[in-house]
């Protein structure tokens, strides 16, 4: 193994307006190697990143590429020592060729000598193996192709440091062998890259190295082969294994046993694979798996948020067509979206307004709930939730996040749902909050509301939900109830076979 | 009430700009000319009375402005931008008026009725035309009624064949002007009507709730059952609705249809109605109130330079001048300086107190 | 962002041949099925072959007037046969006119689009012994290439109409002037002879202002006069449109006007509409810029003879509500 350093971060820390988003972190990346770095939501990863590429400026710590202490402050600086980044979205022209895509914006632009620089794109591709012409269009290769121009593009620009964030998750199989020999190429060539994803396997099957952040902080760098997949699971979500056998089984979860409410077979949506789901009356169930693991997008097929493709529901025992939100919402479905911001609240609008939506557009376009009518149902959840705002007519945005998320609450909860889906709805809000919204789930599952529960932390769901679906790359791995709700046996789960 | 009690706290809240702007102007003018606002009853040459003055000038003669204010208002607030064939959709709407009224041997109420409904028609086919192509295929609204913008003259042309086809008719006259009996101007009684109306719209219907959720958070709307595409159509088709009387009125104005001048340039005006009413142009929250005063501002503003004697050459630019000055006063950055600076000098105060 | 680019080029394209189409349509009937339309389908020994090429009649209610007008003179009972091409294109006119030199035509009556670009065309007639006449607009050629331009004076149009005001002596004239759109021909021609009046101190100017040819935006600027309770006892309208949004003023103001009215009321065009309100008393006086000139080049044509000037200036008509007739009407009025 070449120990030869070409990049070396040290003690690296960020701060946002009331957030430290990286405090003291360390990384390393050595010549021709591929380095995944690994962090649940909000670890850290992409500020390092953008750190490292001139979007960010740190506040403290220092970089050194090739031993020599440089700063980086812009994108152009970034470039200029050779550290290079290809995004998820591709960033290049698409109605440009190949050849021009590759030379655009660099040494007096593309245009001096077109036919030169065609013969030097096509070398560079055939070099790297990339099955692309130098004058085709960009916009007519794949998205998979596209990406590897990208990258022969930082290559051609003498990149040493690779970033590849989140490269692999609009591709397929084949286009991900494709991405990884071309990465196994650029290794060879003495290229270091880092290498940013959210599946495991991937990791397993590309990377030398992987440096783990979380909550901003370092939590180790260690070699790919001596990291079994389960212990990078708890170290990505701060426990040890240890730890995880040690924490007992809390509360007493009876596995629900009425009638099944919602039933689906061969569901599945654009962003999802079938999969098979089912919830009884009064049961709490939850779906878990890492970030990108398909969990939220399973639920968002339950209630028609993205387009189903296929798939046969039942509820109450009756088959149901499922094709949107509102189709879901008049069989008594509600839906709290991963992401409030863009999913929830409607930020200019009162807490009133917010809180009779999702009923007002059930009642239909021509019944409109009075204002008395408004103003009293908002009050009544106001106390009931205790949501603090100044009015009903206070803007739900200037609220805090915990108390916008109760208002999103509300307006489900006043639509007297038979079956209420959550997911995330804990994230960002403070413990006392989170704690008020287990109760409440716990509260409704008795008065017979199903609920489907999503959270990143498992403990919460251990707390609430008397069965895990476990999902892993888009794909239900496993189903844990009774004794095998369990720290251990849910990390052991999301991590897949090789445990241990 | 609740909410009125609370937008008074906070001072009028949206309508403050419009509001100032309306209170300036009148300051300036009753400088100028303290008879500016005096108003006469005088006969006119058909022998009703009538109220005359420049305040009923601007009032009537922002009418079809303000009615288009109020189309554009929902359009900007459920698409977050603007439709620019107004002006171009109400040439083709007068022409309809004019084309069904003259196919008659005579001008009766009944073919006037009937020549309303079918510019009516012709109008909201025309705002489903737009709002089809920003509400299923995601266009740009600016771009999307670039169309009709450009090619809506020439189909107005189209309908009547001829330069500038006139129509006499007490009907039609009482409706551009005065009716008998009544002092005040027709245009002012539809502008009225059309505010009731939709007032009414939004007391019997979720539309102004649904619009401003669409407008502000589309992807949070879809989530909470609102059929997003239906609504941005809506507001299309209700501007087709609004440009249909807006046009008729110019049309009846002087019983002539010149389909190059009429209502030329409306569209960037009753934009800046939308804006000077304090309406985001980016969607979301509105407040039709707004955009009809913002109408009257500029209708105001207009009176104020002719009375001036201002050449109307000269007019656009120094419209162009206050209008920007409005926006900019009204625009975040501007409000968030001040109020930096209110809360610091009240901190100056209150230190000053202490020692 | 691809999908975004594909949409906006979809829609420019869109846009384009709606356009495309809205031109073609204003041109409508006039250049379908071949690029000449024979009025006449024999060319027997006696008649006369004329080539015009003109602008679309939809270009205006004075082309539409001028085209119709050539038709009638230009007819085969006159002893004509008339081919006739209309574009707004300078470069399709060039083709045209050398379509019909190519057919031998006797004759080539010319308005053209642009000023320039007629040197070669015109050189081509000439060395075919076609003679060539211009008619409402100038060409920048040698005075050799063409028989004689018959053209209107928009200066004199003005000059008309203003002695015509002077003749109706007054006691004082306080005249509110409402220009066309600034720079344009029409307004030029128009303001002129009034400008001098206002300046040797004979007429007052009350209000001066453009109203771009906008009716409604003329009926605000007369509003805003009587509203300041100016006096004033002429209008001057630089077209009749203009003039009818005037006059909306008036009568909402309770303002006489016309024959037996308070204040005088002048336009521009000649639109049968407007004549008709002269025929009824409401206005007092309407100019135009003549778009009849077919009989006078007919004449020469006829009478051999060869104009002794190279620029005939045509007569402008004005009408006055006094001495209007039915008849005036059917034979001036523009449009219908």
């Amino acid at each position: 193994m070449q120990e030869e350093c070409l990049l070396k971060l040290r003690g690296i820390g960020k701060r946002f307006p009331g957030v430290r988003a990286l405090h003291n972190v360390d990384f390393t990346l050595r010549k021709g190697e591929i380095h995944a770095l690994m962090g649940e939501n909000g670890a850290g990863k992409s500020t390092l990143i953008k750190i490292l590429t001139g979007v960010y400026q740190m506040d403290e710590g220092s970089v050194e590429v090739d031993g020599k202490a440089v700063n980086i402050h812009s994108p152009q600086d970034a470039q200029n020592n050779g550290i290079s980044t290809v995004y998820q979205e591709i960033t290049l022209c698409p109605n440009l060729t190949v050849a021009e895509n590759m030379f655009i914006g660099r040494e007096g632009g593309a245009w001096v000598n077109q036919k030169e620089y065609r013969k030097r794109a096509d070398e560079q591709l055939q070099n790297l193996n990339i099955p692309a012409r130098s004058s085709q269009q960009l916009g007519s290769c794949s998205l998979a192709v596209q990406q590897m121009v990208a990258i022969a593009r930082a290559v051609d620009m003498q990149c040493k440091v690779l970033i590849l964030d989140e490269p692999t998750s609009s591709l397929d199989d084949k286009e991900v062998n494709m991405l990884f020999s071309l990465m196994r190429d650029l290794k060879k060539k003495g290229v270091g890259i880092i290498f940013v994803t959210h599946f495991l396997e991937q990791v397993y099957e590309v990377s030398d190295r992987i440096t783990v952040l979380r909550n901003g902080q370092l939590v180790g760098e260690y070699p790919t082969s001596e990291l079994p997949q389960v212990q990078l699971v708890a170290k990505m979500m701060g426990k040890t294994l240890d730890e995880l056998s040690a924490l007992e089984d809390t509360g007493s979860r009876v596995e629900a046993t009425g009638e099944v409410f919602y039933k689906a077979e061969g569901l599945s949506s654009e962003e999802t694979n079938p999969f098979d789901f089912s919830i009884r009356k009064g049961e709490v169930n939850g779906l878990t798996g890492l970030l990108g693991s398909g969990r939220s997008e399973s639920v968002r097929a339950i209630f028609g948020a993205d387009k189903v493709t296929a798939g046969k529901v039942n509820i109450n025992g009756k088959e149901a067509k499922i094709s949107k939100p509102i189709d879901a919402m008049k069989n008594g479905i509600g839906y709290l979206a991963e992401d409030r911001k863009r999913d929830g609240i409607i930020a200019d609008l009162s807490v009133r307004e917010n809180i009779i939506l999702a009923l007002q557009v059930m009642n239909g376009f021509f019944k409109p709930i009075s204002r008395s009518e408004s103003e009293a149902f908002a009050d009544e959840y106001i106390k009931a939730l205790k949501i603090k705002t100044a009015s009903t007519e206070t803007p739900v945005g200037s609220l805090s996040g915990g108390n916008q998320q109760k208002v999103i609450l509300a307006r489900w909860l006043l639509t007297h749902p038979d079956y209420l889906i959550l997911d995330e709805p804990t994230r960002g809000i403070d413990v006392g909050t989170k704690l008020e919204i287990q109760k409440l789930v716990l509260q409704l599952a008795k008065d017979g509301v199903s609920v489907t529960f999503i959270s990143s932390e498992v403990e919460e769901m251990l707390r609430t939900c008397s069965r895990l679906i476990v999902m892993r790359d888009r794909h239900i791995v496993g189903e844990l109830k009774g004794n095998d709700l369990n720290q251990a046996q849910v990390m052991k789960t999301i991590a897949g076979g090789e445990a241990e | 009430m609740k909410d009125k009690t609370v937008n008074l706290k906070g001072g009028l809240g949206q309508l403050t700009i419009p509001i100032i702007a309306v209170a300036l102007l009148v300051i300036f003018n009753l400088i100028r000319d303290p008879g500016f606002f005096s108003i006469s009853i005088t006969h006119n040459n058909y022998g009703n009375a009538v109220l005359a003055g420049n305040l009923i000038s601007i009032i009537n003669g922002a009418s079809e402005l303000a009615i288009l204010a109020i189309g554009m208002t929902l359009v900007t607030a459920a698409t977050k931008g603007q439709d620019i064939s107004v002006g171009a959709a109400a040439a083709i709407a007068g022409s309809v008026f004019v084309k069904v009224l003259k196919s008659g041997a005579e001008i009766s109420g009944g073919t006037v009725i009937l020549a309303f409904i079918c510019s009516c028609c012709v109008a909201m086919i025309f705002g489903a035309f737009n709002g089809t192509l920003v509400a299923v295929f995601n266009i740009q609204p600016m771009i999307a009624t670039l169309i009709l913008y450009t090619c809506g003259r020439s189909i107005a042309y189209w309908i009547n064949g001829g330069a500038t086809p006139t129509v006499t008719s007490p009907i039609i006259n009482a409706i551009g002007s005065f009716a008998p009996g009544i002092p005040i101007p027709m245009p002012v009684i539809i502008v009225i009507i059309v505010t009731i109306l939709f007032k009414l719209l939004f007391h019997f219907t979720s539309l102004e709730l649904l619009t401003q959720s669409v407008g502000i958070n589309q992807s949070a709307a879809r989530l909470n059952g609102i059929n997003t595409t239906f609504i941005k159509l809506l507001s299309f088709i209700l501007l087709g609705v609004c440009v249909s009387v807006a046009g008729i009125i110019g049309v009846s104005r002087l019983g002539l249809i010149n389909h190059e001048t009429l209502l030329l340039d409306v569209e960037m005006d009753a934009i800046l109605a939308v804006a000077i009413g304090g309406n985001s142009l980016g969607g979301g929250k509105f407040k039709i109130s707004g955009s009809i005063i913002g109408a009257y501002v500029i209708q105001m503003l207009t009176i104020t330079l002719y009375a001036m004697k201002v050449s109307s050459t000269d007019v656009k630019a120094y419209k162009a001048i206050v209008i920007v000055l409005l926006v900019v006063i009204g625009s975040p950055v501007v409000k968030e300086r001040f109020a930096k600076l209110m809360k610091q000098r009240k901190k100056l105060a209150k230190g000053g107190e202490a020692a | 962002m691809k999908r975004f680019s594909k949409v906006l080029s979809l829609i420019m394209a869109l846009v384009m041949t709606l356009s495309l189409a809205a031109c073609g349509g204003d041109n409508g009937g006039s250049n379908n099925g071949g690029n000449t339309t024979d009025a006449g389908n024999s060319s027997s020994g006696g008649t006369i072959t004329v080539g015009v090429v003109n602008n679309p009649p939809s270009e205006s209610g004075y082309r539409e007037a001028n085209v119709k007008d050539m038709e009638a003179v230009f007819s085969k009972e006159n002893g004509y046969e008339l081919k006739a091409f209309y574009s707004l294109k300078n470069d399709e006119q060039l083709q045209a006119a050398q379509g019909f030199i190519t057919e031998g035509v006797d004759y080539l009556l010319i308005s053209a689009a642009e000023t320039t670009g007629w040197d070669e065309v015109l050189t081509k007639a000439k060395e075919a012994g076609i003679k060539v006449y211009l008619f409402d607009r100038m060409i920048d050629v040698d005075e050799s290439l063409y028989e004689a331009a018959v053209v209107s004076d928009m200066a004199k149009e003005g000059e008309t109409a203003v002695n015509w005001l002077l003749a109706q002596n007054l006691p004082e004239y306080n005249v509110i002037h409402i220009q066309g759109a600034m720079g344009s021909d029409a307004q030029i021609g128009r303001t002129g002879a009034l400008d001098e009046q206002f300046a040797s101190g004979k007429m007052k100017k009350v209000v001066q202002q453009t109203a771009t040819w906008d009716e409604a935006e003329a009926k605000k600027i007369v509003e805003s006069v009587i509203n300041s309770g100016e006096s004033f006892n002429v209008i001057y309208a630089e077209n009749d449109g203009m003039a009818k949004g005037a006059v909306a003023a008036l009568d909402e103001a309770g303002i006489t006007h016309g024959t037996s009215g308070d204040v005088i009321v002048m336009g521009f065009d000649c639109n049968k509409w407007a004549l008709r309100e002269l025929l009824a008393g409401a206005w007092n006086y309407d100019g135009q810029c003549s778009p009849f000139q077919a009989k006078i080049i007919s004449d020469y044509i006829k009478s051999g003879s060869t104009p002794s000037s190279k620029k005939i200036i045509n007569e402008e008509k004005g009408f006055d509500a006094k001495e209007l007739t039915q008849a005036d009407i059917d034979t001036y009025g523009l449009g219908e």
